[in-house]
């Protein structure tokens, strides 16, 4: 029973790191740019994907094939977002962007599906196989190196927000946009610029999920459910909210699993949203805002 | 002295003083529905099978746009949980008919059940899902959705991954899609004048005020969460007459296809390709778009290929016709008359009348206006 | 005798202390003015008055009896009219249609028939209320565009529309925020016209303005708000040659100049 917990909240807590790197990307893109950013979930699959070309036909390192992934990512996060969310204007832009997003995700997960099939797909690496056992229970490195390495990013994202001058710029416009235009700041450009860091993370994100679970086409959809789960629960907007909010939320799902019944952990995984939102409709850590729009 | 046009925004009303010309107008308006009603009422009649299978979409379609926009489009609360009650609608039809092992007309007695099931259904989703701001919202109704799908899947009354079959229906296949394309035409203007009547009432526009600023119609004593509950509701019972419709002509119900993730996008995109928010904005986008997807997926059968194309039409939909077809094209000939006007106006001897003048300053201020949403 | 009257309202936004220990009062039948620079809290206290948040400490009375706190539909079904310094209105509807938004309650009291009341299906804005809609349109000068969408309409006509709805409900009290702010001059004259109108007949007022002419013209009495506590109180004549305004609002000068000038 100890080590059946101890699987349970290992399994919980490194992945929820790695879910909480996904998510931070994700509520980041929320905060400065007021948008949802529904293709995260699909972007993740494609980063998955973007690792396992690397790694089967060109026999990268996952890890060093990150090097090619992430400006990648980051371009095409960057394009999405001044090509198809910069120019919605009107009353109704978070709802507009929203279905562009999903519109957006779909033309991905479809072209996925041309390219790659609709088989399942593994990054099976040496990461993987090869495990540390701690407790009687065997730990995959990936899942250490995975944990370790959404632990670095996060803190990249952290050090960039709070030490440099465009994260100055970019916590001014999570705050007030028109201030910021005010004082100078190419609100333009910083909106790009997050859309473009969020979209990278994912890439680091996906690598990781690639190299844990199978995956297809068809995961994204699974996979941005859970994401946007996670930063509701945490609050949206707040980085920190949805680092744990992933961690409590994807241990919870892994107790379940181990302890009930794993056909059930997902809904569970959502019924604990509903219920939060029931109690608390602006999440854990979200500021009660007036609901303009 | 008050002004000589309609006061309301309702399309068939008019003021005592235009009696003539407006009531002449109306009654020709209503000849024409009527006549364009007959000509799809008599589809059937033409014993072309496949035309009438298409047909049926093509008015589930429009039934569905209509209702979801009588939620969505008038409050402006993007709902993509509209499967939710379809499918619930669906399963519920397809557990009463396994038990009750139903067979001949009886079955489409059960619609009304699969309806109040959904619409049931639908209290408590829109009481949870109605407190919180519009873009947690969506992602609430997708959250849901997937719960739902789940249970589909899980849940051992609902027949699990296999699904559930109908009873076998002997009825002879040349007519076999007739009953639905009637149920499904009935349910279609039924949306339609529903829709219709909701615009105009005091309850309608109270929720297309909802749309536009919530928190002040509040402040002038709207209560707002009724409201956007009843439409709420209203849209989930349509639904679920659809689903358990759909249940009959597809004979089976399996989790995928009755909470179908595609589904609520492409509502979304009909409803946003004719003019969302609109009254004949939904109506218009399905007559558009079904024949279109519903061709592209039989000769297509590469599905990813027509999810590309949603995708694309959807993007395309947005960044370019962000406010829909109708009015769009409305605005652009309200634009062109003006500009005739102006332009014989400074022709012609006569200064501009003050209708000119207003209509130049107010853009697309005309009484007619009201008809179109 | 005293219509409205706010009682030591304390304030405050995370550091910031908007009211501190506010206290105003309206007679009935008078226009007030409600003047202060930037920031000295007016908006706030018109928040807290019509319930568009929560005061700290304090208490607001309506003929003496306390409103404090109450959300704004109550406050406003009690006869606190009120608009906003950017006007809300209800864009995609028409003028007509905002005025029968706004008619709701009293539609609901029952005094357009108790059928009518019950039934939410029923046509949006009986003919009683279409009748006083335009009877209101008519006088803010805006019936011609009573089919127009509010979204078409300038921001001077958008100001006239927010009064004209706020008055179907017929309040004994219109608090106006800002009402001449960015409008043109010959509007500015039409709103403070139909304001004294109004007032003749019965409405009183408590109006926040920064144009000075606009307020020294119109208010029987002026309450000068300074980082949120009034400061002076008393005739435009008084408070336009009164330092504490002129310190309010260019702050303190180092020499006591001559600072009688208005």
């Amino acid at each position: 029973m100890g080590s059946r917990l101890f699987q349970a909240l290992a399994d919980g807590v490194l992945g929820g790191g790695v879910y909480g790197l996904m998510a931070v990307g994700l509520t980041l893109i929320f905060g400065v740019l007021d948008i949802i950013n529904i293709a995260q979930g699909i972007l993740v699959i494609l980063g998955s994907y973007l690792s396992y070309v690397l790694w089967a036909h060109l026999h990268i390192d996952v890890f060093l094939g990150l090097l090619i992934t992430i400006p990648l990512m980051f371009v095409l996060g960057v394009a999405i977002q001044w090509f198809f969310i910069r120019p919605l204007r009107g009353r109704e832009r978070t709802s507009m962007s929203l279905l562009a997003s999903y519109s957006v995700a779909i033309i991905i997960e479809g072209l996925l599906y041309q390219v790659f099939g609709s088989n399942y797909q593994s990054i099976q690496t040496k990461y993987f196989t090869n495990t540390i056992k701690v407790f009687g229970y065997y730990i995959p490195y990936i899942y250490l190196y995975g944990f370790g390495l959404a632990v670095l990013f996060v803190a990249a994202v952290y050090y960039m927000l709070y030490r440099t001058q465009f994260g100055r710029s970019v916590r001014a416009t999570m705050q007030d946009q028109t201030a910021a235009r005010l004082i100078g700041i190419d609100v333009n450009r910083v909106a790009a610029l997050t859309f473009g860091i969020g979209v990278a993370v994912t890439a680091a994100g996906g690598m990781v999920y690639g190299s844990i679970n199978s995956f297809s086409p068809n995961s994204g959809a699974d996979l941005i459910s859970r994401l946007l789960a996670i930063i509701i629960l945490g609050g949206m907007g707040s980085i920190v909210g949805a680092l744990g909010a992933a961690v409590i939320m994807i241990t919870l799902e892994s107790l379940v699993d181990v302890f009930w019944n794993p056909n059930w952990s997902v809904v569970v995984f959502y019924a604990v949203l509903v219920l939060v939102l029931v109690f608390r409709p602006q999440g854990i850590l979200g500021r009660k805002e007036a609901r303009a729009q | 002295m008050s002004a000589s046009r309609p006061m309301s925004a309702s399309p068939m009303s008019a003021s005592p003083m235009n009696a003539s010309p407006v009531r002449a107008n109306a009654i020709w308006r209503i000849a024409a529905a009527v006549a364009l009603l007959a000509v799809v009422a008599a589809v059937p009649l033409t014993s072309n099978v496949t035309l009438v299978h298409v047909g049926v979409f093509v008015l589930m379609y429009v039934g569905m746009a209509v209702s979801w926009n009588i939620f969505s489009g008038f409050s402006g609360y993007i709902s993509l949980g509209y499967a939710v009650f379809f499918g619930s609608g669906l399963y519920t039809v397809a557990i009463f008919s396994k038990h009750l092992n139903l067979t001949g007309s009886t079955v489409f007695a059960f619609l009304p059940v699969g309806a109040v099931v959904a619409g049931v259904i639908a209290i408590p989703v829109g009481l949870i899902a109605l407190r919180v701001r519009r873009h947690t919202f969506v992602v609430i109704t997708i959250a849901i959705f997937f719960i739902f799908q789940l249970m589909a899947y899980n849940f051992g009354f609902t027949g699990g991954s296999a699904g559930i079959l109908p009873p076998y229906l002997n009825w002879d296949p040349n007519t076999f899609n007739n009953p639905f394309y009637y149920i499904a035409l009935i349910v279609a203007v039924g949306s339609m004048v529903l829709a219709w009547g909701i615009w105009g009432s005091r309850f309608g526009l109270q929720l297309r005020a909802i749309r536009d600023d919530e928190d002040r119609a509040r402040g002038l004593g709207v209560k707002t969460m009724r409201v956007k509950l009843i439409a709420f509701v209203i849209s989930a019972l349509i639904a679920g007459v659809l689903g358990g419709l759909y249940f009959y002509f597809q004979q089976e119900a399996l989790p995928e296809f009755a909470f179908n993730p595609f589904l609520d996008l492409t509502i979304a995109l009909m409803v946003f390709v004719g003019g969302f928010g609109t009254l004949w904005g939904p109506v218009f986008g399905a007559l558009l778009l079904e024949p279109y997807l519903g061709y592209a997926q039989l000769q297509i059968s590469n599905s990813y290929v027509s999810e590309i194309v949603l995708g694309g039409l959807f993007l395309f939909v947005i960044l370019v016709l962000p406010r829909g077809i109708l009015p769009t094209a409305r605005e652009k000939l309200t634009a062109l008359r003006a500009g005739q006007q102006r332009r014989s106006a400074a022709k012609g001897a006569s200064p501009p009348s003050g209708m000119t003048a207003s209509t130049v300053q107010a853009g697309s201020g005309s009484p007619s206006t009201g008809s179109m949403r | 005798m005293t219509l409205l009257r706010a009682e030591g309202i304390c304030k405050a936004f995370g550091g910031v202390q908007a009211l501190r220990d506010c206290s105003i009062d309206v007679e009935e039948g008078s226009i007030a003015g409600l003047i202060g620079p930037n920031g000295s809290g007016k908006t706030t206290l018109f928040n807290m008055i019509t319930g568009y948040g929560r005061v700290d400490s304090g208490d607001v009375y309506l003929n003496e009896k306390k409103i404090t706190n109450l959300p704004p539909d109550k406050v406003f079904a009690l006869g606190i009219g009120r608009t906003f310094q950017l006007t809300r209105v209800f864009h995609r509807l028409t003028v007509m249609e905002n005025m029968i938004v706004a008619a709701h309650h009293k539609e609901r009291s029952g005094q357009q028939g108790s059928g009518r009341s019950l039934n939410p299906f029923a046509r949006a804005g009986g003919p009683a209320t279409r009748k006083r809609a335009m009877e209101l349109l008519e006088f803010t000068g805006i019936a011609k565009l009573a089919g127009d969408r509010a979204e078409t309409l300038s921001y001077g006509q958008r100001k006239l529309l927010e009064l004209s709805y706020v008055m179907i409900a017929d309040p004994e009290i219109i608090l106006l925020d800002e009402p001449a702010g960015g409008v043109n001059p010959t509007l500015i004259g039409t709103i403070a016209d139909r304001i004294r109108e109004l007032n003749k007949q019965g409405t009183t007022f408590l109006i926040v303005e920064h144009n000075m002419e606009f307020v020294m013209g119109l208010c029987d009495r002026v309450t000068v708000l300074d980082f949120g506590c009034p400061v002076v109180t008393g005739p435009p004549d008084v408070i336009r040659n009164d330092h504490r305004v002129l310190d309010a609002y260019l702050g303190t000068a180092e020499e006591d100049d001559d600072s009688s000038a208005a």
